[in-house]
């Protein structure tokens, strides 16, 4: 691992049962206190990579640091050194929102006392301190991230992954949930590692951005690095030079969806 | 420890919040009681069985804590549906604490629910031979709730949708409930029924609660208490190795 890196990817390979190379030799670094945006099309990749770095998914070949751990070996080091928004909702619905934390608190386990604290400080923070009681069911999508990103800093990760984190939100939230994520960044020092197909969003947040597309990194650099390589004004622009116009019809996952059926539903 | 904890207590919150549920599953039982013990009663005293309300009672809080446990084994499919359960996949803990919490915690519910049917069924007219008994009746409830909480976790570790539901409750769960002697004794039963009762775990469950509460048995205790012990580590075992397979 390079000095300043807090993820580390080397030739990272994984490969579904049919040979479908969902990720294909892929290398990055993400520095430390970093804000780094994963883009790329349906399928290209990006959800394949994060599990891998998550330690949801074993790679095929090739090499994962994280925080200073391999996902591998060091399985619970590096589930404790980040935090995670799921691309779906993971919130228990018939929890409250207090629950929800606690739960987490419980999870990693953070003692009790710090867990308490750190509660109220995040609940407040994402502004739900005064809805602590009420079940998760009856929060707004918006409200739910909110709860989400507040989960996941629990126990003072180092690393936030956020999937689309703001995927299904309307404009305003959108904006609040950024502010949010960019101030803990800022205030924190937490590295930020996030895929969003709003190519705004992702050019006005990030500091550097990687592209993927077919399993490979196709692009990587800061916005005016990406527009500069490719002679255009906005990264949506620079984004369609990059990966072409053509719409995905399939994704890994989903062709990984159709395999394990065939394989008779074994999971 | 303070894994499985918070797993179990999970559990517990959600059941105590749905009360639909709570009562909804109680439906069953009572119309098997109502229907069955009343019914059958005169019939079953007639033909020299005693009284049926006695018989039967163990058989059917039998029936409620298999349907409760093997569908909150199944629970485990929702949480992956709707997410919950990636949440607690990346957490820093075992598969096996996760396993474990999980099923105790659905195992206790379970076995609260059969305690109700066991009042109800005192209101009914049902009165166990010895009062004592009543703490090693739940015990057998809870390991009768521990095992098929695990059979639940063990299919659900292996189905990733709903699909299957219907499947699982008429050929899963509907057999082990009308073979298990909970409703007849598999005495009178033709051969073959009577082997394949035998091998029902649940066999051993009723008769294990019958004879605790009502004094009646066919295969005795001791028999009922290594065979339901020995089966729920087996399963226990294979849900957590199931479990621990599942990608998110």
């Amino acid at each position: 691992m390079t000095d300043g890196s807090i993820i580390s990817v080397k030739q990272l390979v994984k490969v579904f049962k049919p040979q479908i190379r969902a990720v294909d030799g892929i290398n990055f670094e993400v520095k430390t206190g970093e804000i780094f945006a994963f883009l790329g099309p349906n399928g290209a990749g990006k959800s394949t990579t994060i599990k891998m770095l998550t330690t949801l998914l074993h790679p095929t070949s090739g090499e994962i640091w994280v925080n200073g751990f391999n996902p591998m070996k060091d399985m619970d080091a590096v589930r404790k050194s980040f935090g995670i928004v799921f691309q779906d909702p993971s919130l228990d619905d018939e929890l409250t929102a207090y629950e929800n934390m606690e739960f987490q608190g419980y999870m990693y386990q953070v003692p009790p006392k710090i867990r308490k604290q750190r509660i109220e400080e995040l609940l407040k923070i994402v502004e739900l301190w005064d809805r602590q009681k009420s079940l998760v069911k009856t929060f707004s999508g918006g409200m739910k991230r909110r709860l989400e990103i507040a989960r996941g800093l629990l126990h003072h990760p180092k690393i936030m992954f956020l999937d689309e984190p703001t995927l299904g939100l309307d404009p305003q939230t959108r904006n609040q949930i950024w502010q949010y994520i960019q101030n803990l960044n800022k205030q924190e020092g937490i590295t930020i590692f996030f895929t969003t197909h709003y190519m705004d969003e992702a050019a006005r947040i990030a500091q550097r951005i990687a592209i993927i597309d077919h399993g490979k990194i196709v692009a990587l650099g800061s916005l005016e690095e990406l527009t500069k390589q490719t002679n255009t004004t906005t990264l949506e622009e620079a984004f369609l030079a990059i990966t072409g116009s053509k719409i995905r019809e399939e994704s890994a996952e989903t062709m990984m969806d159709r395999h394990r059926r065939s394989r008779g539903g074994k999971n | 420890m303070r894994t499985i904890y918070i797993l179990w207590l999970r559990q517990i919150k959600r059941y105590l919040r749905s009360r639909a549920r709570m009562f909804g599953s109680l439906g069953q039982p009572v119309m098997y009681m109502v229907a069955l013990g009343y019914g059958f009663g005169p019939i079953f005293q007639k033909a020299g069985g005693g009284n049926y309300l006695n018989f039967l009672v163990p058989g059917v809080i039998a029936q409620t804590i298999l349907f409760s446990s093997i569908f909150a084994g199944i629970e485990l499919i929702w949480d992956r549906q709707f997410g919950f359960l990636k949440a607690t996949l990346v957490a820093p803990v075992s598969r096996l604490s996760i396993v474990l919490g999980r099923t105790l915690g659905g195992a206790t519910v379970s076995t609260i629910q059969g305690i109700f049917v066991l009042c109800l069924a005192f209101i009914m007219g049902f009165a166990p031979v010895n009062w004592f008994m009543i703490p090693s009746a739940i015990v057998f409830m809870f390991l009768i709730a521990l095992l098929f909480t695990a059979l639940g976790t063990c299919i659900a570790s292996l189905l990733t949708d709903f699909h299957a539901f219907q499947i699982i409750i008429n050929f899963l769960i509907m057999p082990l409930f009308f073979m298990s002697g909970a409703l007849f004794p598999i005495d009178g039963l033709p051969l073959i029924l009577k082997r394949i009762s035998q091998l029902n775990p649940l066999t051993y469950g009723v008769d294990a609660l019958r004879d605790v509460l009502s004094a009646i048995t066919h295969l005795g205790l001791g028999q009922d208490g290594l065979v339901l012990g020995l089966l729920t580590l087996l399963i226990l075992v294979t849900a957590s190795w199931l479990f621990n397979r599942i990608e998110a």
